[in-house]
């Protein structure tokens, strides 16, 4: 009560009109006040993310050509990174997308209900395994076990420039780093899609299942549709992760740096992130400003594909909580 | 009986004078037992066949026997049952492998880091660093103690701001425009990718250190970047699931805002919160690329963040693979079992959330 007025002992404060502001006392402010400075203490650090790289990147922007790394310029230095980065990603949004939906199908319609809830960690368990460690598994396991499949597709399909070969003997492929990507996106883009198909109402699937129609008939009535926009929205945000997923990619791809859609070879390019990472701590000077300029680029590239999909997401978001 | 009405199996004439039962039991189903044993017959079938040619390889052998099981009981359930079960039975068969496809890369990493990392997990590697270890023995302290204290550091940074921020969104500014714009800025930070981070940290402190600075630091700077955003959100979520009566009730017995929040709300919600906070530690525990970039790698035991390089466990893990000594065997060695030791710690992590989230939860709802 310390912001009452009224100095000393004051028994009675009957002249004063009952007002309608509410009592606020120190603590109040106090709490209040810390709270709204974390808040705004969040929009500091990001605009910081974005000052701080536009200031080491500015540099890079500036120099002339031949001083670039590769002699050739900014944009000829980043535009092979760019397309290795978007490559990799859409081969992983392509294999993780349809089996996440299958997935969270699974865990949430065809699943026996009591063991639903566990298989559910079980492919959350995926998400949590440090990047780090998918990227020696990569390497390890899937690179030299994939061999034998590349070899199998450019015999059969190698009319498709995709995969013309020749088959990298190490299977340290682009193909391989998708793959590796799809197995790290699939929890995220699963999480969301499960979370969509809960939320169906029951009263249209039991609709749909009154009216005779089998599961498959009812999830293809009922329970897809609703969850459309769940599915873009989480495919985006594997997207989102795929994008700027770095280690798995530094460690499997064997780069070349050559612009090619051919996935199976040992000459590819690389991603933003990796290259990045396997530069970095070589570099001094305006090598250092051209890689934080190559990841500004990536964080507009990540944030227009997040912005999407949160864009996606908040259209349908159902009024929930409190209040 | 419109039900089983379907343009593949046609019911003229419906018999009326046969009781209800033995007319519903007269449609083609397929017993119980039939999925078993088509699958049985088609995993028979294909290992006749690949083991006549001799190109017997497991990975074939269970592709080919899901593709002739879901081809097969189409092609029966279709005579037998209609067009409609048996397109149901082949999406069954499609998600349920899905499922399964999706399990094999969870047991593989775990499998590989497993066998690979558990010959290096002796007592030498948790007691000692590498400094001045060429080949054999060393071990990975150094970089447990360096992701201990960096990832202690970001914690300490990212759970007060992350917890004061939720408190913000939910309880104070629910509807105004700096809500709305922090709401939107914390998604967008959710995106940032880690390597991004990690330059953001590494431009922050070479603007003031000079260029080239590696601190342990600027690693946990790098860290509640990405942290940050997860602790919102997650506290967000359980902040708002505490029933609004709960607040009206402590406003009514004239318990002030604040205090209603630390005592009330809060304490409803600590589960969740700190289920929450506990996935983001093992979120950022095993961030590589940034610590790569911030704070790089060292072989000896740094215990001071403010002062130098530190190493890392997973940055210990990648240099000891990508850029071994000679001979190569003892370096991929540790690389595995400081792989294992990181895959350990998040696990725990994660299932401590889980218990945490499940002792802890508030009871009677």
């Amino acid at each position: 009560m310390s912001t009452d007025t009224s100095p000393g002992p004051a028994p009675a404060k009957a002249p004063a009109p009952p007002s309608t502001r509410p009592v606020v006392q120190p603590g109040d402010r106090i709490f209040a006040g810390s709270a709204t400075g974390a808040g705004i203490l969040i929009l500091v650090v990001l605009a910081g993310v974005a000052a701080f790289l536009l200031i080491e990147a500015a540099p890079a922007f500036v120099a002339p050509a031949a001083d670039i790394p590769g002699g050739n310029g900014i944009v000829a230095y980043i535009w092979p990174l760019v397309f290795g980065t978007l490559l990799a990603a859409v081969i992983a949004l392509l294999i993780a997308t349809p089996l996440a939906v299958c997935v969270a199908l699974f865990i949430t319609h065809f699943a026996p209900r009591r063991i639903a809830q566990p298989l559910g960690y079980l492919i959350d368990l995926l998400a949590a395994v440090p990047s780090i460690v998918y990227g020696l598994w990569g390497v390890a396991v899937l690179a030299p076990a994939s061999v034998e499949l590349m070899t199998w597709l450019q015999d059969y399909l190698g009319w498709i420039p995709l995969f013309a070969g020749p088959v990298s003997a190490t299977g340290r492929t682009m193909l391989v780093v998708g793959v590796t990507l799809a197995v790290m996106i699939l929890p995220i883009i699963t999480a969301v899609s499960r979370e969509v198909f809960l939320q169906t109402p029951k009263l249209h699937e039991e609709a749909a299942l009154a009216l005779g129609a089998t599961r498959w008939e009812m999830i293809k009535m009922a329970v897809l549709p609703f969850g459309r926009s769940g599915i873009i929205s989480g495919a985006m945000l594997g997207l989102g992760r795929a994008l700027g997923e770095t280690m798995a990619v530094a460690i499997i791809l064997s780069v070349s740096g050559a612009v090619t859609f051919n996935l199976i070879s040992s000459g590819n390019p690389s991603t933003i992130a990796a290259n990045i990472a396997l530069q970095f701590p070589e570099s001094t000077g305006i090598e250092v400003n051209t890689l934080i300029a190559s990841g500004l680029v990536l964080f507009l590239i990540t944030l227009a594909v997040n912005s999407l999909a949160r864009f996606i997401i908040n259209r349908r978001r159902e009024f929930s909580g409190a209040n | 009986m419109s039900i089983e009405t379907d343009k593949t199996t046609p019911q003229h004439d419906v018999d009326v004078a046969t009781p209800l039962e033995s007319r519903i039991a007269r449609k083609g189903q397929l017993p119980r037992w039939g999925t078993a044993a088509a699958l049985a017959g088609a995993a028979v079938i294909i290992g006749g066949a690949l083991a006549a040619t001799g190109a017997f390889s497991i990975g074939l052998f269970v592709f080919l026997t899901v593709v002739l099981f879901a081809v097969g009981l189409y092609a029966i359930s279709r005579a037998v049952e209609g067009g409609r079960k048996a397109a149901d039975r082949v999406v069954t068969i499609v998600v349920t492998s899905a499922f399964l496809l999706a399990l094999i890369p969870l047991i593989s990493v775990v499998w590989t880091v497993l066998s690979n990392g558990v010959a290096r997990f002796d007592a030498e590697f948790f007691s000692s660093s590498m400094r001045g270890v060429v080949g054999e023995g060393g071990g990975g302290y150094h970089a447990i103690m360096g992701t201990l204290i960096i990832t202690a550091l970001a914690a300490a940074m990212s759970i007060p701001v992350g917890l004061l921020t939720a408190v913000y969104l939910v309880e104070y500014g629910v509807g105004t425009r700096l809500a709305r714009s922090i709401t939107f800025f914390v998604d967008v930070m959710t995106g940032i990718p880690s390597i991004v981070a990690g330059l953001f940290a590494y431009a922050l402190f070479a603007l003031f250190a000079g260029p080239g600075v590696r601190l342990g630091f600027a690693g946990a700077v790098a860290l509640s970047v990405l942290m940050i955003p997860v602790v919102v959100r997650a506290t967000e979520e359980m902040l708002k699931i505490v029933p609004n009566e709960l607040r009206e009730a402590a406003f009514a017995l004239g318990v002030p805002k604040w205090r209603t929040i630390l005592k009330v709300v809060i304490p409803t919600s600590i589960a969740g919160i700190a289920s929450g906070i506990t996935l983001a530690i093992a979120r950022v525990i095993g961030e590589t690329a940034p610590l790569l970039i911030a704070v790089g790698i060292t072989t000896g035991l740094n215990f001071n963040p403010f002062d130098g390089r530190q190493a890392t466990l997973p940055v210990f893990a990648y240099y000891s693979y990508a850029a071994p000594g000679v001979p190569r065997d003892p370096y991929v060695d540790r690389a595995w079992t400081a792989a294992l030791v990181l895959i350990v710690i998040v696990m725990v992590l994660n299932l401590a959330a889980r218990l945490i989230a499940r002792l802890f939860a508030p009871k009677n709802r």
